[in-house]
């Protein structure tokens, strides 16, 4: 890649470890994200499929218990604090978000640095806890059982989602001062792309929620290490005090997980059906009251701890609530395909099946939120699978179609469309064999984090053992086309989608500073609907000398 | 008709039909609407592929009233299984009067019950049909979860305080009780059997079983051999409250205000003496936390409530 051809670009101001590694470009900094997340990624996925593998059968007899509770503890763990929070964000979004706004890199170029080695540094805790034995807790950590009775390495991982918290909220202020104070000119709030306005959402979530998980962490190392009753009741402690803290950052964070998925795919649906965004305003409106009503509905994780039966019927009520906005999302989403010019490649068909599995996720949503049912459903495979509809069917598929929409802009090079499109059909159809069965499961009463099982339920756990092997497959191809991409790929034009968004009017790759010159937003986003442009490149923005 | 193979749970108790009309509703709903958004997104997708000759006149990227028609329309939805839910959720507060009192202790990684009469089981729980019964539930070291899915209920059994969770069982036979919060090492160990017997049979059972000593008996026991009589006896009213009809009655306390002696008050007083002081009382008595078990409080805490008049079964004031 350090040929002539990367000349002026941004991937080829110096090739060195220190060229990377004191780097203050946002690109080159979602660089250093993105390898560092695909590694979680792999290794948390590696997790999931030993799991698996040890679950096809009603009998414990690959792990022993305790290395079950390890295997799935920290799959929990590494997936949701060290992939699932920083990945869009932190990758995609690091890249994106100047180029989208017009400006030449993030508000805090060294904050963006230091946020990584921060996460680097909070990681190798993880890591340390992962080789020196494990932790055996849950990724939930709930209490008493994490501060009394865990044998694992509860304080190290504990310490390190901690640190990894600092990295989180370096992120969001970075991206909250950016959008408020670099945008470029004409780009008026209701101009930005929503992928914009969920980073934004996404970054008030972190900055707000983040501090108080990075509180009961604490608590649970000062319980754990040094004997001070907080969660304990034998010394005077609460433990569904836990529960409330935990919630009340893990609630919304699963909102910083999936808001930036949304975004992404409110960029791609709108590219390859020649449509503006529908409803566009509705659908920044509910980014943002996502995030507000995301901080009202911890206690719905919470109707059958012993809480209060009032505060449970105020939770439901609540979280009833914030299905709304997003339901608002999925038939903007859906309209927006109507009298497009609709076409199919890879980050498309990732941002139909999106909407398919997010749906079905979501729809899911409304039996765990209605009291009666959540008392037999929760605590069972019924929650693993809207979870996993909503995190990997969701989340993940987002930022799958997020990285083949956007890996031109950011190689330079494209990819094999085949590959691309096989890769996102493998993972669809492995990914609804493996959740799917996940349903009947909880429907017909088995519980999660359990190592055997009665025998009736084996043919569900087979069913959804093999489609974990297939969805492994089809998150495996993307690691070798997109790396052959790279050395063997065809010359990415600037635009190859015809897309309207800023970040497509400078070079593929961009320039160290992103534009030559400053550019003025004269348009709406996404005006793929102005006469005579449907089919053709073009370019909604007049570039006017800067300065 | 399903060769084993698990597609819809058995309903054996009064509220299972009832969640299970409610999972239905639910079921109908989203299956209706995530296959009409599938057939509209399909449809379009084929109708307005690339270079079809599909009308495109027409188009429009915003609506107001549709905007605010799916707005009101999934409020309007919400709304109903937010009723529905919250409706039969609440009763779970209400066990009928004159339910039979189990009292059940998670311990990593067991269920320990006890029979009204005093019959102990592990990992057995042996009911009648058609009779209400109320489980009060404990935890000896981690917070578990009493887990019956034929029956659809579920409940935390929460270290430091008491639980409850009753039901009615509809149909003799056996059913899968599990702890369904994660509890430790043999978490998925942690279950066995509930057997749901025809009245009769039940009083055979529990006969066979022998009388076994109640757990308020066992508690009163407790209660002279940990010294509490010397105090709170029938002869010693000077230094210390008499407990007779304590349990549900309000009591006032030194700092003018008034508490119900509920479970938790009780347990509190046991483990914290000095923290809710009866009004006229000096704050003289120890504290016992640590002195004694959970199965202990379990068995104080029964003979207190058998002190009262009237017992008011699972009934949380």
């Amino acid at each position: 890649m350090t040929n002539a051809a990367m000349q002026g670009t941004y991937l080829g101001e110096g090739s060195g470890p220190r060229a990377w590694l004191l780097t203050t470009d946002h690109k080159r900094v979602a660089w250093l994200y993105l390898i560092s997340l695909t590694g979680f990624f792999f290794l948390g996925g590696a997790m999931a499929v030993l799991m698996r593998i040890e679950l096809a059968t009603p009998a414990g007899d690959l792990v022993s218990d305790d290395g079950y509770n390890r295997l799935f503890s920290l799959h929990g763990i590494i997936m949701v604090w060290f992939f699932l929070v920083p990945s869009i964000p932190a990758t995609l979004g690091n890249f994106l978000l100047p180029l989208m706004i017009g400006a030449r890199d993030l508000a805090f170029p060294r904050l963006n640095l230091a946020s990584w080695y921060v996460f680097i540094f909070g990681s190798l805790f993880a890591l340390f806890s992962v080789v020196a034995g494990g932790v055996d807790t849950g990724w939930t950590f709930y209490t008493p059982l994490s501060t009394l009775y865990a044998n694992g390495w509860v304080s190290t991982a504990a310490f390190g989602v901690f640190i990894v918290g600092f990295s989180t909220i370096m992120t969001g202020i970075n991206f909250i001062v950016t959008v408020h104070t670099l945008r470029a000119p004409g780009l008026t709030w209701f101009r930005l792309p929503i992928f914009v306005w969920t980073l934004y959402a996404t970054s008030l979530v972190m900055v707000l929620a983040t501090p108080v998980l990075a509180a009961s962490l604490i608590l649970i190392v000062l319980e754990r290490v040094f004997g001070i009753g907080i969660f304990n009741p034998d010394l005077g402690g609460a433990p569904l005090l836990f529960q409330h803290l935990f919630w009340f950052y893990s609630h919304p964070a699963v909102y910083i997980m999936i808001l930036p998925g949304m975004g992404v795919v409110s960029e791609v649906l709108p590219c390859f059906s020649r449509r503006p965004l529908f409803g566009y305003k509705a659908v920044a409106i509910s980014s943002m009251a996502i995030a507000v009503f995301g901080f009202l509905v911890w206690g719905h994780h919470m109707f059958v701890s012993g809480q209060s039966a009032y505060a449970g019927v105020v939770f439901s009520f609540l979280s009833f609530c914030v299905a709304i906005p997003s339901a608002i999302k999925v038939f903007n989403w859906s309209l927006t395909l109507r009298k497009g010019e609709i076409s199919f490649e890879t980050p498309m068909l990732y941002a139909l099946f999106f909407l398919a599995l997010f749906t079905f996720g979501g729809l899911a949503g409304l039996f765990l939120a209605a009291l009666a049912v959540d008392v037999h459903l929760h605590d069972t495979y019924f929650v693993i699978a809207h979870f996993h509809y909503i995190m990997v069917g969701g989340m993940v598929t987002a930022y799958m179609a997020g990285l083949h929409f956007w890996w031109p802009k950011m190689t330079g090079r494209m990819y094999s469309e085949t590959a691309g499109r096989i890769a996102a059909t493998v993972t669809f159809v492995g990914f609804n064999l493996t959740f799917f069965p996940q349903y009947m499961l909880g429907f017909n009463g088995m519980p999660r984090r359990y190592h055997t099982y009665p025998p009736e339920f084996q043919f569900w756990h087979v069913l959804s053992s093999a489609g974990a092997v297939v969805l492994a497959v089809g998150y495996l191809m993307p690691l070798f086309y997109l790396g052959l991409s790279l050395f063997r790929g065809a010359r990415a034009p600037d635009n190859p989608w015809h897309a309207t968004g800023l970040e497509w009017q400078t070079s593929s790759p961009p320039p160290p500073h992103n534009f030559k010159t400053m550019p003025v937003v004269t348009r709406p986003a996404y005006a793929y609907d102005m006469k005579g442009l449907e089919h053709e490149r073009f370019s909604p923005y007049r570039e006017e000398a800067a300065e | 008709m399903s060769f084993g193979v698990p597609f819809v749970p058995q309903e054996a108790s009064s509220q299972a039909g009832q969640v299970d009309a409610l999972f239905y509703a639910l079921l109908a709903f989203s299956v209706a609407l995530g296959l009409a958004l599938t057939g509209l997104v399909v449809g379009y997708a084929v109708k307005y592929r690339i270079g079809s000759k599909a009308d495109r006149t027409g188009k429009r990227s915003r609506s107001l009233p549709l905007e605010i028609g799916w707005t009101m329309a999934t409020l309007i939805v919400a709304f109903i299984f937010f009723g529905w839910g919250a409706t039969l959720f609440v009763r779970r507060d209400h066990p009928p009067a004159d339910a039979l009192e189990i009292t059940g202790l998670g311990k990593q990684w067991m269920w320990e019950f006890r029979q009204p009469g005093g019959q102990r089981e592990i990992n057995e729980l042996h009911v009648p049909v058609g009779k209400a019964v109320v489980v009060s539930l404990a935890a000896q070291d981690v917070i578990h979860s009493f887990y019956v899915p034929a029956f659809r209920i579920k409940q935390d059994a929460v270290p430091g305080r008491t639980t409850h969770i009753w039901f009615i069982a509809t149909e003799p036979g056996s059913y899968h009780l599990f702890c369904a919060q994660y509890c430790g090492t043999q978490h998925s160990e942690m279950g066995g059997w509930v057997t749901v017997m025809a009245p009769e049979q039940y009083a055979a059972w529990l006969n066979s079983q022998g009388e076994g000593e109640t757990l308020a008996a066992s508690g009163e026991k407790l209660f002279r051999a940990l010294g509490c009589s010397g105090c709170h006896g029938a002869n010693s009213k000077v230094r210390a409250p008499s407990l007779d009809g304590i349990f549900g009655r309000p009591v006032p306390l030194d700092n003018q205000q008034t508490v119900i002696a509920d479970d938790r008050y009780l347990r509190d007083s046991i483990l914290n003496p000095k923290k809710e002081i009866a009004a006229g009382y000096q704050p003289v008595m120890p504290s016992f936390d640590g002195l004694i078990d959970e199965g202990e409080m379990q068995m104080l805490l029964a003979y207190l409530k058998s002190l009262s008049p009237q017992p008011t079964a699972g009934a949380r004031p």
